[in-house]
């Protein structure tokens, strides 16, 4: 086994890193893949409460890096799935107790005896972004439909490329269906034709995410959440499975159907 | 006056079209790290090399930036009106 790593980054905080690894994560092992999870914000660690592990942290990267412990001591097995684990965040430290080296000689550890490693990047360009980046063979940008974020993960993907570890595929997060058919939200093509990069999936907004998040549930383990159906998808197309993009139309409203009554006639 | 729009289904210009030509308008000064006035600056450059060598028309030159994927190229587009150098 030769894992591939898969950096989760956006520029932009707030849009869904941690949510999307977690999920991902949990959709890879529910197709019998090995994974583990990296939280590479260090100082702002989160991926333990979102898969629902912060219990079980005794220890962390930093740990790893400094030799404090074994890298088999800070990995974690997931409650719910076999062969998933996570490897968390040191929560008193910054960025700056791991370098891109350590990053890169951890995953390296990792590689034989997994099938993915995914790491959540920090938000921003600095430090952390650098060292979630360098061990990666693979580079997810996740966004949603909104300018500001739109605009950090150009800045980002121009990064990842003259890095030479693009190019870098793209998650569309949190989108309302209801919103691009009103014109009110910029729809998953004027992402992609702007940031002129391949699309890896989509997610639509969708409240399962606040509620699974709240239990420590991933959502991909939720048959009727939409979103979980999206993140499954998307860990599929990571396996090379052929899968198609989700129909994401708003039913018509009442009004909508008036008006084309009234043009037919 | 949204609901009037969607009712009589003319589409005019919608948030969503603006956030995307103001997005598109933002990166192409991003990616190449030149603001707006800067772009001026260079525009103002050229007119005086280039009027050194041939006559041109300022009022209907194009200094532009195009993007192909993520590739940028600068556009000059400036027309001629007469040679200055004596055949």
């Amino acid at each position: 086994m030769s894992a591939k790593v898969i950096t989760i980054t956006s520029g932009k905080g707030g849009v869904g890193k941690t949510t999307a690894t977690a999920n991902i994560g949990a959709a890879l092992a529910l197709q019998g893949k090995r994974v583990v999870a990296i939280d590479a914000d260090i100082g702002l660690r989160n991926l333990d409460v979102v898969m629902g592990l912060e219990n079980r942290v005794v220890y962390d990267l930093v740990h790893v890096v400094e030799g404090a412990c074994r890298l088999r001591q800070a990995m974690i097995k997931d409650k719910h799935m076999d062969g998933l684990f996570l490897i968390p965040a040191a929560q008193s430290r910054d960025k700056n107790a791991v370098s891109p080296q350590d990053m890169i000689a951890v995953c390296e550890q990792l590689r034989p005896d997994f099938d993915f490693v995914l790491i959540d990047s920090p938000a921003g360009i600095e430090q952390g972004f650098k060292n979630a980046v360098a061990p990666a063979d693979q580079v997810l940008i996740v966004t949603t439909p909104e300018v500001s974020a739109v605009r950090d993960a150009d800045r980002i993907i121009g990064l990842i490329e003259a890095d030479g570890k693009g190019p870098a595929r793209l998650i569309v997060n949190r989108l309302r269906p209801d919103m691009v058919q009103r014109g009110d939200m910029l729809d998953t093509s004027d992402v992609t034709d702007v940031l002129a990069i391949d699309l890896l999936g989509v997610v639509p907004d969708d409240e399962s995410i606040i509620v699974s998040t709240n239990r420590g549930i991933p959502a991909v383990l939720e048959n009727n959440s939409r979103a979980g159906q999206a993140f499954r998808n998307i860990a599929g197309r990571l396996l090379d499975q052929e899968i198609p993009f989700m129909e994401l139309e708003a039913p018509p409203s009442w009004l909508q159907r008036l008006g084309r009554l009234v043009r037919r006639a | 006056m949204n609901w009037l729009n969607a009712f009589l289904g003319r589409p005019k210009s919608t948030s969503r079209e603006i956030a995307r030509n103001r997005l598109q308008l933002v990166l192409v000064h991003d990616r190449v790290n030149m603001s707006p006035q800067l772009l001026q600056t260079l525009k103002d450059d050229l007119i005086v090399v280039i009027s050194k060598y041939v006559e041109i028309d300022v009022e209907h030159m194009e200094v532009t930036f195009t993007q192909n994927k993520r590739r940028s190229r600068l556009v000059a587009d400036i027309p001629i009106t007469g040679t200055r150098t004596k055949r």
